[in-house]
């Protein structure tokens, strides 16, 4: 991209990433063939070569399900397919943006990355301090020339020239040669700052993730309405951390779920569709700090020591009141059913390890219940109903084998019977003598992530520093200028030339610029330009 | 007007946009085919050395100004501003109807991208003669178009609340604007393929047929890369709006779902061609291949990646 001056001494970057000696043989010694090495991984043609092998090879965790993201559906892909799939897996397919090859991949071009761009700071420190080049003999040689004739003496000629390029904060030197006097100007430096503070910048980038990964933690926990959260390991549903997190030394806060509002779209063209999620939290920073209430959104988190915390989810959760078969009460809670479909048909299940003998429930909640369907038609609550089946016999909770709290292991249990739709209020009583079960009414919950990142303001800054780096990088045009003044019969003749490293970039601006503070009346100054 | 009547209104400007842009394409096309067999001189700039050591240039433009083709371009170019006229009325009533900004499905977002491309297409017309390139901007347009009124048209629907934010202004507006930008700079790196392969076939004589109508590939490189490094920083700036959008809404600030991943993706190759831009061996074919391949991810992202996959962006409407 930058056009060199074959006449230039200071070729940009020369000797690094574009040297042609990069493809040489490399030589026989041990240091030698690390050099070669070396100048490999730095060429330009690797860091290609390696920005289109990173390309590549985030594509598969588009296209497969991720850990991270959905480890149901991980294993309910690896499940289907026994051949490729633990394959797969141990080839971290699921879990591209973790595994080694990915990794190889962004650490090779990073390596890659500072081996290019220290020799260059050298260079580009060495470019900005020194003064630029003195002014070749034949100007007219140059992308843009012009000349003009002027009364002044050359000397006043060219130290107006030169002070309008000091103001315009060109860097200037001033000399003679056979020719005449001449002045050399160059700008734009800030175009290879840009260049280097971007690339800089995107390491800067990659600490404050690995910051983020190492120190920062996240976690999902479902509330009622009603119910409490405080932050420690126990209370969340998954949580996750970076190495140097220290799960016992959370932040101390908690909070309290004390309305959930939601409001879907009842217009016959978006019916359904949700319009509003809002949550009014009572939450402390810790245990002894003053009550305070915040609304938690979508989009509107609330910030609470140093974590935020995110609603991301919300559903039903029916209330039960289950009596066994001498009346006393076995069970009055709300259990949480999880949304299955866009109208909130919402399924969930209740164990009863304790009772004598087992029973489990498999749940089902139609936030609005149409008899003659087996869904939901509407997310609101507008007419309640929920469909049960009873099931006895070993719930599998007493083996010591963890077991989701959504699913019911059925292997050591026989159905005792179903309901079709019970609605809030009525009670059904069990065959076989096992008890009833009272539909009580329901409630809502809302899901919320809690996350600490204390990479992403780092990431952020970097971020805003990358993009300003790498706008001055495109768009500020790295040039120079020259003003010859020689003393002839009619006056001084003054040559004007510019030269744009950067393709296709014109200097008659630049050019024209100092004509014009040269003689300002010149009629309409004729800038030449030479395809470059 | 009723909210009927601005469905209609809306949607009757977007037929009338893409009638427009229709006949538009017959005149660009038509401009390639009249006086096709006339033989057009290479078109480089010539630099004679006069007496003074003064460079003179003489216009790159190929001298074939009034001919018939040029005519039937020039009509191309009206049209092209019409149906762009329709085809902004479209999209704001489109959002007036729904009482917000018009990119709230994949419908609105197709319209509002196939403006943004002839914004942008028309925006440099009016600094660079760059008429030639007119066919291969109404067709993308209106293919864009022609799947947005038939698979993905949806009836106006409320954001959903993940979308209220003043971030997605931010973020789509970019992302919108960079979506013509790309669609620019890979047509302009297509025909400068086409155009270099019939360079080399001429060796050095001059360029007959079809690929004289155009300007020179270097010319035509040089192009496509200004247009890209003007929409790689856009492209940036919406990928980091994107992510501070995805902070305060989910919690993080990027998570690898498919749609960041595919952003990622075109953000690399688009990388990778600046990079082979300054790259010996790399410069020219292989970087104009570059350039249609980045398009290609963010085509992949648009289409592919919003009907398909199960993503927190799913706000497809399908
Ligand atoms: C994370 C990987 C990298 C990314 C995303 C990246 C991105 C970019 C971008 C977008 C540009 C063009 C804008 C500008 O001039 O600032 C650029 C230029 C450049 N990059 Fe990289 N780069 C990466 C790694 C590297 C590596 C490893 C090298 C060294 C071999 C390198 C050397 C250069 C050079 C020399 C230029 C300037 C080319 C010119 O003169 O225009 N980059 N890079």
């Amino acid at each position: 991209m930058t056009h060199i001056d074959p006449h230039s001494d200071d070729r940009l970057g020369a000797g690094l990433s574009t040297n042609p000696e990069t493809g040489v043989v490399p030589p026989l010694s041990a240091t030698g063939w690390l050099r070669w090495l070396w100048r490999q991984l730095t060429s330009m043609r690797t860091a290609l070569l390696l920005l289109f092998l990173l390309a590549l090879a985030a594509v598969p965790g588009s296209v497969f399900p991720q850990q991270g993201v959905n480890p149901i559906k991980v294993s309910t892909w690896v499940a289907a397919h026994p051949g490729i799939g633990p394959f797969m897996q141990r080839m971290g397919v699921f879990d591209v943006y973790a595994s080694p090859w990915f990794a190889s991949v962004y650490l090779l071009l990073f390596i890659s990355l500072i081996g290019c761009v220290v020799p260059r700071m050298r260079l580009h420190w060495r470019a900005a301090t020194s003064a630029p080049p003195a002014a070749p003999r034949n100007l007219s040689r140059m992308q843009n020339f012009t000349s003009l004739e002027s009364q002044e003496e050359p000397q006043k000629v060219l130290d107006t020239a030169k002070a309008r390029l000091k103001g315009a904060r060109w860097k200037v030197i001033d000399g003679t040669d056979a020719s005449g006097s001449w002045i050399s100007a160059e700008k734009g430096y800030l175009r290879e700052t840009g260049n280097l503070i971007f690339h800089l910048s995107l390491i800067l980038i990659l600490v404050a993730v690995a910051v983020g990964g190492l120190f920062g933690w996240k976690g999902n926990v479902i509330v009622k309405t009603g119910n409490g959260f405080s932050d420690t390991l126990t209370q969340y549903d998954v949580w996750g951390g970076g190495r140097f997190v220290n799960p016992a030394h959370l932040p101390p806060f908690s909070f309290t779920l004390a309305d959930f509002q939601v409001q879907f779209d009842r217009a016959v063209s978006d019916r359904g569709s949700p319009q509003l999620f809002r949550a009014t939290v009572n939450y402390r920073t810790d245990p002894r700090a003053p009550l305070q209430t915040s609304i938690v959104q979508v989009n509107e988190p609330l910030s609470v020591d140093g974590a935020k915390v995110y609603l991301v989810g919300h559903g039903y959760a029916p209330h039960f009141i289950i009596k066994d078969a001498h009346g006393h009460q076995i069970y009055n809670d709300a259990v949480v059913t999880l949304p299955q479909d866009g109208n909130f048909t919402s399924t969930g299940v209740i164990k009863l390890p304790d009772a004598s003998p087992q029973l489990g429930f498999d749940v089902v909640f139609y936030p609005t219940w149409i008899p003659t369907s087996i869904t939901s038609a509407f997310p609101a609550p507008d007419n309640p109903a929920v469909y049960l089946d009873v099931w006895r016999g070993d719930t599998g909770m007493n083996s010591g084998v963890p077991q989701s709290v959504y699913t019911l292991d059925k292997s050591h249990m026989v159905l005792l019977g179903r309901h079709p739709s019970l609605i809030p209020g009525q009670t059904w009583t069990l065959p076989k003598g096992a008890g009833t079960i009272t539909f009580a009414g329901w409630q809502r919950w809302a899901s919320f992530q809690i996350a600490y990142d204390p990479g992403k303001n780092i990431a952020l800054a970097a971020a805003v520093i990358a993009l300003l780096g790498l706008m001055s990088s495109l768009f500020v045009r790295r040039r120079r200028i020259w003003v010859k003044a020689l003393a002839g019969p009619q006056g001084t003749t003054v040559e004007v030339a510019g030269l744009n490293r950067v393709e296709g970039a014109d200097m008659a601006a630049d050019v024209e610029y100092v004509v014009h503070h040269l003689s300002p009346d010149a009629p309409g100054t004729d800038v030449t330009k030479r395809n470059s | 007007m009723t909210p009927q009547q601005l469905a209609q209104a809306s949607n009757g400007a977007i037929y009338a946009s893409m009638i427009t842009l229709a006949i538009a394409m017959v005149f660009f096309a038509a401009s390639f085919a009249v006086g096709r067999r006339r033989a057009v001189p290479v078109t480089a700039a010539v630099v004679t050395e006069s007496a003074g050591g003064t460079a003179v240039l003489t216009r790159t433009d190929p001298p074939n100004a009034g001919d018939p083709g040029r005519r039937s371009a020039n009509i191309g170019m009206s049209l092209t501003w019409l149906g762009m006229i329709f085809l902004a009325a479209g999209v704001a009533l489109r959002g007036v109807w729904a009482g917000r900004v018009p990119w709230g499905d994949m419908y609105e977002f197709s319209i509002t991208a196939a403006l943004g491309i002839l914004v942008v297409f028309l925006l440099v017309s009016l600094r660079q003669d760059i008429r030639w390139l007119g066919l291969f901007i109404v067709i993308p347009v209106l293919l864009t178009l022609g799947m947005a009124v038939t698979v993905l048209y949806t009836e106006s629907a409320q954001l959903v609340p993940a979308l209220k934010s003043y971030w997605l202004l931010i973020h789509v507006t970019a992302a919108i604007i960079s979506s013509g930008a790309f669609t620019l700079a890979a047509a302009v790196s297509a025909v400068a393929l086409f155009r270099g392969r019939a360079e080399r076939k001429a060796d050095g004589g001059p360029v007959t047929g079809l690929a004289a109508r155009f300007p020179d590939q270097l010319r035509l490189q040089t192009m496509a890369n200004r247009i890209i490094a003007f929409t790689f920083p856009l492209w940036t700036f919406a990928i980091i709006a994107g992510a501070i959008w995805a902070e305060n809404a989910w919690g993080r600030y990027w998570g690898w779902d498919p749609k960041e991943t595919w952003a990622f993706i075109t953000w690399v190759i688009f990388a990778c061609y600046l990079h082979a831009r300054s790259t010996v061996g790399w410069r020219g074919n292989r970087a104009s291949w570059i350039a249609i391949i980045g398009f290609s991810a963010f085509l992949v992202n648009y289409f592919v990646i919003n009907v398909f996959a199960a993503s927190l962006h799913s706000y497809s409407g399908l």
